[in-house]
């Protein structure tokens, strides 16, 4: 408790202003002794064995390092308690750690250990904070040991940590970026995670580190898009930055054909209904370029560029003006201009948030209202002011306001402006003023009402007022002086009054420049300014020389001597610059014998006629800064600002952007599955179906109960959003489709787009199972005769993978010629194409498992007639490429028929997810019928277990999947293998030294042997004596590489490679098993 | 992204700094300090400050200026949307957000500035999430870690940090579930000499108090959901379920939040609860003015209107004033030139009046302008917008909740020009 009462005093005292400060250098003396004693005493209590003691110190250590109170003296005495038991004394003792690694480099090594101990730690918190302390100590030293301690935590098991890795890459690159490169490796690495804790994090290093490496972005745009809903608001706001900044290089601009389109959808853009729905969009989309497309080269959007459009426009409804901010201003970048009338109502409502918050929108807006006024019109009321505004935001709505004005609304606008000018802020009046001299500029109509209205202001009270006026008046008589002599006259008078320099030297001007108006006044003006010339201010003494000078030219007999009155006080004036300027005059209007020819032109020079002044607003030409950005704020080029780049003439290949040919396998067979019930579908294409189906997409993504908050992230999250995202993706492809039935002449560069769009589809690892049953349902109701045609083809397909099995063709080519029979042909071709690019795949390197070893699920006894045999037929699994084929054989050893054979009531493991196989309606009595079903098992040996259900019965079955299963083959080079093999080092190899079975000598029946317990590839190899094979897991596509290096005497090595470890010892287990017996 | 965090009192002393990464001189807060003097007032301190080798931003929040250090590029909205949040979280943990709080619970203020940036860059915002690492302060709490010296900091990570519900944390239990829900709107209007109206619109926010155990999923739908033109959401509402059927559907934090934010579509004509008569003026003639308001009811809905305020910023030459209301009582501040009537409750049969004289500064030229007024005002149990809520449907959970809406009026930013 005494502790405690202390720390109270302590805080006490800070309040007190006049502390003094201790910690200073200790050779002071005088105070220092008591300060001496008071940091002994928390040196004594860091020393004590009792944590409470310490913990007391560590507050009080951490209150003074909060006042900005210098406690490096402490040091040693802290840094020893860095590996302390107590959680709290802990956290405290990493704040002092990093507040002073930095100026105690030497001292800070001694807990370097430490934190190296805790990377390794089990607990996820303590290895992500070891690696956020150990990557914010700013020393140079450590630079290798926080290089390794973020690859390593770049492939950790938890997204947390991966996250944690992403945010030191900027420390360490701040500390020395010279590590670049390698820090780019860790980038990519991380940019490929799927988890959307990591993707903002690994996308803020991304701008930090290397954010003109956009190459990086293109295989993650996709997953970028499309996880952008899920990720962490301010993630949100770097990704959408960063997504701006890829499109400008990679798409084409949408407004190409602005000028072409005409008013046509300038039109639509004013008249857009404020809730409009994704429909509109899509049809105006459609109109506008119903009219582009019968122009010469159409401009067709990018399915790329839409998506992104799409993605973000949700977060116009988040509730982080940060995030709305960014999605507008891609928005204004990026959208077509029939489009971007959508952010005005976002921005309009941050205008009622906190007034930082107004400040910085109404900047944009200003930018934004120049470019598309139309956009915010609808909203002009909301820009009016209030009394209660600060000053700045008064200003910057008054810019708004001023940037809206046009001929229809400028009566109201300009009502609205007379109160303003009553107010009592007399900056804001004077902006009011400018904003109406502006608007009378701008808008013809209203000029002399505008003229009029400051003319009376003339005779206001408020000599500032006055004096902005006259600026204001003066440039609006610049532009028709002759109709004006009586304003000018009347301005004469105001010389009398009116002292501001600024408003005398204009009204001067205008004498002068109008002097021929104004023949008798002017030289009377002359007169009063020659008399208080030497009181002047600067700029009127030059207007005073100017005037004189003019009506030198004009009117000489009455002004020559008062001419040479005011040239000779000026040529002694203390500022040179008059001097100067008097000199000038003298010569150019004063004929001497001296004098140039130019004296000849001096009335030419003088009164010219001069262009009026354009008065622009001070935002005009902003937007070449990306707005939102702190260099658009400030107009000036921020440090690290990336410029936005301008849209390329042609777009680059937009083919980068899809995923590793891996996946276009799952493409094709999916687009197979798909395909089949395509034609129907096509065919109900009416809005309401539509709609309804987008009754069941979520928002964000729940796994509604059967997954709790507790289940890991990665799994959890990718269900919803891949759910949303197939059935949305579906609505595109079939809209794509109708279009391509509707034009059979579309071009071939269209339907590379359409294989794209769908290739991303595949990318998403979705499980399309719902929309799938969805469209069958759909389907059927919508055309139920060609429903037996549909299923016939089904089941063709079915027997045809059946035989794949037996003879290993390569999976696409022949499943896809029963589809090509009632397909259009622009589809077949399509579909040629792609396999073609398949074969790619099936070289010999990936070798075949011969014989499949099926496992039993149901005896004939138990099952009363009915047995079942299942097993991997590695192949690759349609709907979903993270789940593992499993083949089932059905016999019906009974003497009656079996029907309704089905499955139900699956139990799963979390995170394990099954593809049912459709309801066998029918087995007849000793027949035999195969079913493909898909498991999810992410990554364990788990079994799946369910109940098979027949029409009377139901049997409890399982399927355990031997772990060799649990991957799919990869194609590597050996470099490539190397390399990953070098990074898979330390804990994730395990090496076996084994003797091999006397049959398995030679290296085709070891790699026939490896390839049966296990579904991997075989890498090519120079040396014979070893075999080496690459496969990745199904769910989270860690790379499993397996090694076997034959000695003689058939003694070999056994060395696996994989992220997961415990795949890897159980994948030990299996080949050691394999090669041995 | 962001450097440090100073935090700087009304009267411009610095009490707390935080660096994310090496340490900045507070000599850098010198070009805000200028800035602040020029100002006077410090709401019209500029938010983005520009120095040599910095970027300032600034937020004023609760009498305290959140002062950060940038040096590079960065979205300003970002930092200023990150320092409120941080005022938030202060107030969440504290229940208020001043100078003394923050005194008082340094370490604590300190610890959460650790675990909400990292780097600069935003790690942990979301208030469940920080409540499982560093516990909020209670009495009961701090007696019993003296005892037992246990600590106010988790050693486990928070469950939200990884779940895509990172809102909510896991294992929530209450013996009394109940949900309610405050629906209030507030009317902002300008309203010119005559009284008509030159604009007028209502916002809405609907403030949610969830104490529910599990994890519950809540529908919660409106009779009239056409009247909502512009919306914004908590990160807990399902947006396609909301453009499809108009309900929100969410699983709620645990605690008070705010679902969402709306604006009343402009076509529907707005309200005016009450109307006023005023007049104020100056005399040309010697050193006074005389001052005459009105209150009365308009469109109330049937209600009464509460917590009736008049504020008028009177112009700098006004001395004192004079005045006798008929009900409620006034103040003059003579150094803010604030002059304040507390009305209280509406009468509809004896209306407030306010009346009296003002007097000037001797010598001082007459006000050009009238000052303007601003008018505060709530009506219980109504949403003047007309908006109702139908229904509120838990899924996911077996118990029955205890469930309620208030509706609530207030008057927003309420002006009538003079």
């Amino acid at each position: 408790m005494s502790a405690n009462s202390a720390f109270n005093d302590e805080k006490g005292g800070s309040s007190s202003v006049g502390e003094p400060e201790y910690g200073h250098d200790p050779a002071s003396g005088g105070i220092f002794s008591s300060d001496y004693k008071r940091h002994d005493d928390l040196k004594e209590m860091l020393d004590s064995n009792k944590d409470s003691l310490k913990l007391e110190a560590m507050k009080r250590i951490v209150a003074m390092i909060a006042r900005g109170k210098n406690t490096s003296d402490l040091f040693p005495a802290v840094v020893k308690n860095v590996a302390c038991k107590n959680i709290e004394v802990k956290k405290l003792v990493y704040v002092y750690l990093v507040r002073y690694a930095e100026e105690q480099q030497d001292l800070a090594l001694l807990s370097i250990s430490t934190f190296q101990r805790g990377l390794k730690d089990p607990n996820q918190l303590i290895r992500a904070s070891a690696l956020r302390v150990l990557s914010s100590i700013r020393v140079t030293i450590i630079v290798p040991i926080m290089m390794l301690a973020i690859k390593e935590a770049a492939s950790d098991m938890s997204p947390y940590v991966r996250k944690t890795a992403a945010h030191a890459i900027p420390k360490l690159y701040s500390l020395d970026p010279e590590q670049k490169d390698q820090l780019i490796e860790v980038i990519e690495k991380l940019l490929a995670d799927k988890t959307t804790l990591v993707a903002g994090s690994v996308v803020m290093a991304f701008e930090e580190v290397c954010p003109e490496r956009i190459d990086l972005i293109h295989k993650n745009y996709r997953k970028l898009c499309n996880l952008l809903i899920d990720v962490e608001e301010w993630g949100q706001v770097v990704i959408i930055n960063m997504l701006t900044r890829y499109a400008r290089t990679q798409f084409l601009n949408p407004n190409m054909n602005e000028s072409l389109l005409e008013e046509g959808s300038d039109k639509t853009f004013y008249g857009s209904d404020e809730d409009e729905d994704e429909e509109e969009e899509e049809e105006k989309d459609k109109k506008a370029e119903a009219p582009a497309m019968a122009k010469r080269k159409p401009y067709v959007m990018d399915p790329d560029h839409r998506l992104l459009l799409r993605n973000t426009k949700p977060l116009l409804q988040s509730r982080n003006a940060a995030v709305v901010m960014a999605v507008a201003q891609l928005y204004f970048h990026l959208a077509p201009k029939a489009e971007v009338g959508v952010i005005a109502k976002a921005l309009v409502r941050l205008l009622r948030s906190h007034s930082e918050v107004q400040y910085v929108v109404l900047q944009n807006v200003a930018t934004m209202s120049i470019k598309r006024r139309g956009m915010f019109e609808p909203y002009l009321k909301s820009f009016y002011i209030r009394s209660t505004d600060p000053t700045q935001i008064k200003v910057l709505k008054l810019e708004v306001l001023t940037n809206l004005a046009n001929e229809t609304n400028i009566s109201t606008i300009l009502r609205e402006f007379q109160t303003y000018i009553k107010s009592m802020d007399k900056d804001f009046v004077a902006a009011t003023i400018q904003a109406i001299g502006r608007c009378a500029t701008n808008i013809g109509e209203v000029r002399d009402t505008c003229l009029n209205g400051l003319v009376q202001l003339l005779s206001n009270r408020d000599e500032l007022v006055v004096a902005e006026s006259v600026v204001v008046i003066k440039k609006l008589l610049q532009m028709q002086p002759e109709k004006h002599s009586d304003i000018i006259k009347h301005m004469a008078k105001l010389t009398d009054n009116i002292q501001v320099p600024m408003a005398r030297a204009s009204i001067l001007w205008l004498i002068g420049e109008y002097c021929e108006h104004v023949p008798k006044i002017a030289p009377d003006v002359l007169r009063k300014m020659a008399k208080s010339f030497t009181n002047e201010e600067d700029i009127v003494k030059l207007q005073i020389i100017n005037l004189a000078a003019k009506l030198y030219l004009t009117n000489s007999k009455q002004t020559k001597l008062l001419t040479q009155y005011v040239l000779n006080l000026a040529k002694y004036d203390q500022n040179y610059d008059i001097r100067d300027r008097a000199r000038f005059i003298r010569q150019l209007i004063v004929p001497t014998e001296k004098s140039g020819a130019l004296s000849k032109y001096a009335k030419k020079l003088f009164l010219a006629l001069k262009p009026a002044p354009v008065l622009e607003s001070p935002f005009k030409d902003r937007d070449h800064f990306q707005l939102g950005s702190l260099s658009h704020l400030l107009n000036a080029k921020a440090g690290g600002y990336q410029e936005l780049p301008d849209w390329p003439e042609a777009a680059p290949d937009p083919s980068v952007r899809n995923v590793e040919v891996k996946d276009s396998v799952f493409t094709l067979l999916e687009r197979v599955t798909t395909l089949t019930s395509v034609p129907e579908w096509t065919k109900c294409s009416s809005r309401e179906k539509r709609k309804e189906k987008k009754v069941e997409k979520p928002f964000y993504s729940d796994s509604e109960g059967e997954s709790g908050p507790t289940e890991s992230a990665d799994s959890g999250n990718f269900r919803g959003l891949c759910r949303e995202q197939s059935s949305e993706e579906e609505e595109r492809k079939h809209e794509r489709k109708s279009k391509q039935r509707k034009s059979e002449s579309e071009s071939e560069s269209d339907e590379e787009e359409e294989s794209e769009s769908e290739s991303s589809q595949s990318e998403s690892e979705d499980s399309e199972s719902e929309a799938e049953v969805k469209k069958k349902k759909k389907a059927a109701e919508s055309k139920p005769p060609s429903k037996p045609v549909k299923k016939d083809n089904k089941k063709e397909k079915k027997e045809m993978s059946l035989l794949d099995l037996d003879d290993f063709e390569p999976a696409p080519s022949p499943q896809a010629t029963p589809v090509n029979t009632f397909l259009s042909n622009s589809l077949a071709t399509d579909l040629e194409g792609l396999s073609l690019s398949d074969a790619v795949l099936s070289p010999a390197t990936i070798s075949p498992s011969s014989a499949l070893k099926s496992y039993e699920m149901l005896h004939r006894i138990t099952g009363e007639g009915l047995s079942v045999e299942y097993c991997f037929s590695r192949q690759p699994f349609s709907p979903d490429a993270n789940m593992v084929a499993v083949q089932m054989q059905f016999t019906n050893n009974a003497t009656s028929d079996t029907k309704n054979l089905h499955m139900e009531d699956v139990k799963l493991q979390s995170g394990m997810r099954v593809k049912e196989f459709p309801e066998i309606e029918l087995l007849p009595a000793g027949e035999m019928v195969t079913a493909v079903m898909g498991i999810d098992f992410c990554d364990s040996t788990q079994a799946a277990n369910f109940q098979l259900c027949t029409h009377t019965r139901k049997f409890f079955v399982s399927i355990q999947p031997p772990v060799g299963e649990l991957m799919r083959p990869v194609f590597l080079t050996e470099n490539e293998f190397k390399k990953e093999q070098g990074q898979l080092m330390g804990m994730n190899e395990i090496t076996e030294k084994i003797t091999l079975d006397a049959k398995c000598r030679n290296e085709h029946s070891i790699v026939q042997r490896v390839t049966t317990a296990a579904n991997l590839s075989r890498v090519p190899c120079g040396s014979d004596k070893e075999c080496r094979f690459a496969g990745r897991t199904v769910t989270s596509s860690s790379l499993v590489l397996v090694t076997v290096a034959t000695k003689e005497e058939g003694a070999a090595k056994l060395t696996i490679n994989c992220e997961k470890m415990v795949i890897g010892t159980m994948l030990v287990k299996d080949i050691l098993l394999a090669l041995t017996q | 992204m962001i450097h440090s965090l100073f935090l700087i009192n009304h009267s411009g002393d610095l009490f707390l700094e935080k660096h994310w990464k090496s340490v900045i001189s507070r000599s850098v807060c010198d070009y805000f300090f200028e800035a602040k003097e020029k100002a006077v007032d410090p709401e019209n301190v500029p938010p983005v400050l520009q120095t040599p080798h910095h970027y300032l931003i600034t937020i004023y929040r609760d009498k305290l200026f959140f002062l950060s250090v940038i040096q590079t590029e960065v979205p300003p909205l970002f930092v200023i949307e990150f320092l409120h949040r941080v005022a938030d979280t202060i107030q969440d943990y504290f229940g208020e957000c001043s100078e003394s709080v923050i005194k008082d619970n340094v370490v604590t203020v300190y610890e959460l500035l650790e675990e909400m940036l990292d780097n600069g860059f935003p790690l942990a915002t979301e208030s469940n999430v920080l409540k499982e690492m560093i516990r909020p302060p209670t009495i009961l709490r701090s007696v019993v870690n003296t005892l037992t010296g246990g600590s106010n900091v988790g050693d486990t990570l928070p469950t939200g940090q990884l779940s895509n519900i990172p809102w909510r944390r896991a294992g929530v239990k209450y013996t009394n579930n109940e949900a309610y829900f405050d629906v209030i709107e507030e009317i902002d209007a300008i309203l010119d000499k005559s009284g008509s109206t030159v604009f007028a619109e209502i916002q809405g926010v609907i403030e949610a108090c969830v104490r529910l155990t599990g994890m519950p999923d809540l529908t919660l739908s409106f009779m009239n959901p056409r009247l909502l033109d512009d919306v914004s959401f908590h990160p807990c509402v399902r947006f396609k379920r909301w453009e499809s059927e108009r309900v929100l559907s969410f699983i709620p934090p645990d605690g008070n939040f705010t679902l969402m934010n709306y604006h009343v579509s402009s076509q529907n004509l707005v309200a005016i609860p009450v109307y006023v008569k005023q007049s104020i003026t100056f005399f040309e003639m010697g050193p006074c003015g005389r001052l005459d308001i009105t209150i009365g009811p308009k469109q109330t809905m049937g209600k009464t209107v509460e917590a009736l305020m008049v504020t008028i910023h009177m112009p700098k030459a006004v001395l004192s004033a004079n005045l006798t209301p008929t009900q409620g009582n006034y103040t003059y501040d003579l150094a803010t030139k604030v002059l304040v009537w507390d009305i209280g409750k509406l009468n509809p049969q004896k209306l407030p009046n306010l009346r009296g004289s003002l007097s000037l500064q001797a010598g001082a030229p007459k006000p050009e302008d009238n000052p303007s007024l601003n008018i505060d005002l709530k009506i219980q149990q109504v949403a003047i917008s007309g908006l109702k809520v139908s229904r509120l449907d838990m899924y996911g959970e077996k118990y029955k909740p205890f469930k309620g809406v208030k509706y609530l009026t207030k008057a927003g930013k309420f002006q009538v020009r003079t």
